[in-house]
């Protein structure tokens, strides 16, 4: 499971694995703080969406052939992380388009 | 160009997507196209995710994928917008429960045992168990198929603070015993996954109902985190920069919700509020005068401005469409039709918004509570439907109330407020409401629906 991984720079990649975790806490504050509350429900869907990016582990278990119990966690793994993605981003599509300015500004 | 490289090219690209994504979710112009680039981020980590080296067969990550995108594409189409809150908690634990099993199969093939690796993952499993079981107790709340009144027992704070440091004990322990033989250390794991997904169960059955909006944004926060440890464990950045995404994005809605409440996240977590409440010594005077639909339309029909105050009651009672098409006859009527909205109204963040939205209620008719506060005072009328505790005048009046210092929706302060209300039983929080005998108060008693129903038909008789 560790083609992407990279073992031979140990300290090196652990310390740069901090610096990107601190620096996305930052931006995501600073990008998040600034949705407005009436995008509150789409924002927590969106973000159950991009919660599924576990997807991309789950990938990586469920291929690691030889192994049963592996094989099972990563398939459910995968199953669950594909329905947040789907199921997140599609739902708040949905939500969104609701929200996009009525041409008639709410009048008959 | 080698397949770590490309790979982690791609990451960035991603990342950059997730962000610009979010960012244009800022306003409502652009959220839908944020929306969409974050999608594309999301299918170019995932593309890449598949030819990386490690992965030898691809039948079983299929198979999952598919099956996923049909369950994720049905339950997108087929939910309604009053079921929102319930999906969320479920997506929320299945985001948490993804870390736990990719923090497991982590463990499982693990070769050398590494002091940070294992740590890591003991974070993915416990974030992401708790995140899990919580989340489905959540959602049954939601789904009303257990109670969502708060479930407290004797010596609960007790047995839960110990149940969380026997967690954190069995991780030491897995910790210190690296070396001591795989099945030994392989029950302590077991061990901590069931505990993890025990405490979570624990934490979240004595929350109550109205507090939900702060526990969903609190999973979601979870998931986030949980999703971050599992990146750590597998070294793969793309996971930690989403997860600190999403784990931020819930903190802040966590933080809002506790804000509009006025009460720390501590409180609502250990609070069981409604169920430990006394008596406040909250003086009512003044009697309840209830109003017929017609009364209620010749008072509408006067107003030149009317503010609808919106809450839970009209999700259950699926008034918002009904809702709107009252609004569209006042303003042809020429009144000034505005939609106040309390921050925790409803089960979720946001939720009135998006309910109002999907009755075409225009984004800019709706008012956040700071902003119309300021102008109550020269509104006509205010017609709070389904909403209780977020206009209790008490919050501002009554120094023993428990929900004294919350901000409120000041509708007590317009000129004419009629409450839509079943009866007069008190809201979630068991408080008495003096807003119902104020002088200036009107009742329109029955289910929200019928009672605009009926208010339309009076306008459409004239």
């Amino acid at each position: 499971m560790d083609a992407i991984t990279c073992s031979y720079c140990r300290e090196a990649c652990l310390i740069s694995m901090g610096m990107v975790l601190i620096l996305a806490i930052f931006v995501g504050f600073e990008v998040i703080s600034k949705v407005p509350a009436k995008l509150h429900t789409p924002l927590m869907s969106g973000s159950n969406a991009i919660s599924g990016i576990t997807l991309v582990g789950a990938i990586l278990a469920a291929g690691y052939a030889g192994n049963t119990l592996t094989i099972i966690l990563g398939t459910s793994a995968v199953i669950f992380a594909t329905i947040n993605v789907v199921g997140g981003y599609m739902v708040t599509d949905r939500m969104l388009e609701m929200f996009k300015k009525k041409p008639d500004g709410g009048k008959k | 160009m080698n397949i770590y490289l490309l790979t982690n090219l791609v990451y960035i690209v991603a990342a950059v997507l997730f962000i610009f994504g979010l960012k244009m979710l800022t306003s409502p112009a652009t959220a839908r196209k944020g929306n969409l680039i974050s999608a594309i981020g999301m299918l170019l980590a995932v593309v890449v995710t598949l030819l990386s080296k490690g992965i030898v067969d691809y039948k079983w990550i299929a198979a999952g994928i598919i099956a996923g995108s049909i369950i994720g594409a049905f339950s997108a189409r087929v939910v309604a917008m009053t079921q929102m809150p319930q999906m969320v908690a479920l997506f929320n634990g299945f985001g948490g429960i993804t870390s736990l099993f990719v923090g497991w199969a982590t463990y499982h093939v693990m070769t050398t045992f590494n002091l940070f690796t294992t740590t890591t993952i003991f974070l993915a499993v416990l974030i992401g168990g708790v995140t899990f079981s919580g989340s489905l107790v959540a959602w049954g709340k939601l789904a009303t198929y257990i109670s969502g009144r708060p479930i407290l027992f004797r010596g609960q704070t007790f047995l839960n603070g110990t149940l969380f440091i026997g967690t954190l004990v069995a991780g030491a322990l897995l910790l210190m015993n690296l070396q001591n033989g795989y099945s030994y250390s392989y029950a302590i794991f077991i061990g901590i996954i069931i505990l993890s997904l025990v405490l979570g169960i624990l934490a979240v059955i004595p929350i109550g109902g109205a507090d939900m909006p702060v526990v969903i944004s609190l999973l979601n926060s979870y998931s986030g985190i949980a999703g971050c440890a599992a990146g750590l464990a597998i070294q793969n950045n793309i996971l930690i920069v989403a997860g600190a995404l999403v784990g931020a994005s819930g903190i802040i809605l966590t933080n809002v919700m506790c804000k509009a409440m006025n009460r720390s996240i501590t409180n609502v977590l250990f609070g069981g509020f409604g169920a430990t409440i006394t008596k406040g010594n909250m003086e009512i005077d003044g009697e309840v005068k209830p109003v017929s639909p017609e009364d209620t339309y010749f008072i509408l029909e006067a107003a030149s401005s009317v503010v609808f105050v919106p809450g839970y009651g009209m999700a259950v009672a699926q008034a918002q469409h009904t809702l709107r098409e009252l609004g569209d006859i006042l303003e042809e009527n020429g009144s000034e039709v505005r939609y106040a909205i309390h921050p925790v109204a409803g089960r979720m963040p946001g939720h009135m918004n998006v309910l109002l939205a999907e009755a075409n209620v225009p984004y800019d008719k709706l008012v956040e509570m700071d902003d119309i506060n300021k102008t109550i005072a020269s509104v006509d009328v205010c017609v709070v439907i389904g909403a209780n505790d977020v206009v209790n005048p008490a919050a501002r009046e009554s120094k023993g109330s428990p929900i004294y210092g919350m901000p409120i929706i000041n509708v007590d302060q317009a000129k004419t407020v009629i409450v839509l209300k079943r009866s007069m039983a008190p809201g979630f929080a068991g408080i008495d409401n003096n807003l119902f005998y104020k002088e200036n108060t009107r009742m329109l008693f029955g289910d929200a629906k019928s009672s605009v129903e009926a208010i339309i038909s009076e306008f459409k008789k004239s």
